[in-house]
């Protein structure tokens, strides 16, 4: 129990404070390809700036320290409610240590009591499986990028879209224009296209588990994403909405079965703080391997 | 080169700012964000030690914790997106002689409408950017509201030094934002 605790205290740390490497080549590449001299070239090298910082102390990213979502997949036989125990527990004790802030309120009062804990704080996400190791991935997702996300039910008169890829890439093209800099980018889109309005929305954000540079087994979605990567791109949105050749920094698409009476394509944005961590637990706790 | 820019600014080098400029800023900034201007736009005074004439309002809501000898420490401190403040900036610029706003995202046209008439400009600081910005505060020269606001809607003092920030809104009613998604929705219009 200890030792699950402190594993988890650990993987939350390093996700606060460490962008991930596939997140950190493609910013290097985004800062090469803009344009020298420009403030969205000076918006990224500060970006740049700012991750080595956060390594280099051991803080975080971003002062949005986001909402705490863990994905456990766990042997079958996994105490969960232990597990969730001890989690809480290091969202606890990282609070206190400065890895998250103090950033969890209650919805009725507006009180915030400074543990980070509390109904959906943090959200746990248990799948089993039938491997011995418990592997976990946790993403904090700020509440700026959180607040661009959208979800669209087609058909959508307005933006002419049909209930067939040409329909989903509209929307998904009217989301990245309507979010331009106000999620913090360059940003990451994960889109689910069907599911309801919940599962939608939460398969979505199970998207940003994949890596960047991986690509889409289907081949209709992985030509979706390419698409939509390149024409958000050539938008002229750039880092932070400054204008400039960066806007996205990657697409992540899947598919959920809808009923035959609704079709949503849900969209969430990730910063280009992509804090997306995971770890490998030995049956004590103790981490095995880290996962990106 | 970026413009230097001292607290407390002058409604002249306000007015001398044009969207694009990259700026840095040294001197007093005070966060506020969501509760705050809320209270503020409904008429609740600013605490005793607050000044904002001529002064910079930060929406941010810092990490900042206590160190052994009880003094604060910065942590992180980068922006919050500023368009829900949007409802109560206007006014709140109008009311207490701000001269400048910095967050992230941009913001809307009565903010836009007020900088114009008052001399006031909204800087726009690098979302997430939390420890290259936290860098630049020197010192927390205090805090206001912490127990009935908690500590990321508290308003806190920092004196800052050279703080990097990109005039995206001016005092003459020009708006970076709004040009960008002119331009981005013509682009995608074109795409479609």
């Amino acid at each position: 129990m200890i030792a699950l605790r402190d594993s988890l205290m650990e993987l939350i740390r390093r996700t606060s404070a460490e962008i991930p490497d596939d997140v950190q080549a493609a910013i290097l590449a985004a800062l090469e390809h803009e344009q020298q001299g420009t403030i969205a070239a000076d918006a990224l090298q500060i970006i740049q700036r700012n991750i080595e910082l956060a390594k280099r102390k051991s803080q975080p990213i971003c002062q949005d320290t986001g909402s705490v979502l863990f994905y456990v997949d766990a042997p079958v036989g996994l105490d969960q409610l232990a597990f969730a125990e001890a989690a809480r527990q290091a969202v606890r004790e990282a609070t206190r240590r400065g890895y998250l802030r103090q950033n969890s309120v209650d919805a009725l009062t507006g009180k915030n009591d400074g543990t980070n804990l509390g109904p959906g704080a943090p959200t746990f996400h248990f799948h089993q499986h039938r491997e011995p190791e418990t592997r976990v991935r946790l993403i904090l997702k700020g509440g700026g990028c959180e607040n661009v996300g959208a979800q669209y039910s087609l058909p959508d008169e307005q933006l002419q879209a049909d209930r067939d890829l040409a329909g989903c890439r509209k929307v998904i093209l009217d989301a990245v224009l309507q979010a331009q800099g106000k999620g913090c980018g360059p940003g990451i889109l994960g889109v689910c296209i069907g599911g309801d309005r919940a599962t939608g929305y939460e398969f979505s954000k199970v998207q940003f588990l994949r890596r960047l540079e991986d690509r889409n087994p289907v081949p209709a979605l992985d030509a979706l994403e390419q698409d939509i990567l390149k024409t958000a791109n050539e938008l002229g949105i750039g880092p932070m909405g400054f204008g400039g050749k960066t806007t996205l920094l990657g697409v992540k698409i899947g598919t959920l079965n809808r009923v035959p009476a609704s079709y949503f394509v849900s969209v969430s944005y990730m910063c280009w703080a992509y804090r997306r961590q995971g770890v490998e637990l030995d049956a004590e706790g103790r981490i095995t391997r880290w996962l990106y | 080169m970026p413009i230097l820019l001292t607290t407390p600014v002058s409604e002249a080098a306000v007015r001398a700012l044009k969207i694009g400029d990259a700026v840095e800023i040294t001197g007093t900034l005070f966060t506020g964000r969501d509760a705050v201007h809320k209270y503020l736009a409904k008429g609740g005074q600013l605490p005793p030690g607050v000044d904002l004439r001529g002064g910079i309002i930060y929406h941010c809501g810092p990490v900042v914790i206590k160190d052994e000898a009880g003094r604060w420490k910065v942590v992180a401190a980068g922006p919050t997106t500023s368009a829900r403040e949007e409802p109560y900036q206007g006014d709140i610029l109008r009311r207490f002689g701000v001269r400048g706003v910095i967050g992230k995202g941009g913001m809307g046209a009565k903010t836009l409408a007020a900088c114009r008439e008052v001399g006031a400009v909204y800087l726009h600081a690098v979302g997430g950017a939390a420890q290259v910005l936290a860098e630049h505060v020197r010192n927390v020269r205090g805090v206001y509201f912490l127990e009935e606001f908690g500590s990321p809607e508290a308003i806190w003092e920092f004196e800052v030094e050279r703080f990097p920030a990109v005039v995206t809104m001016d005092a003459h009613g020009h708006s970076l934002h709004e040009q960008v998604f002119a331009a981005s929705q013509a682009a995608l219009a074109a795409r479609l």
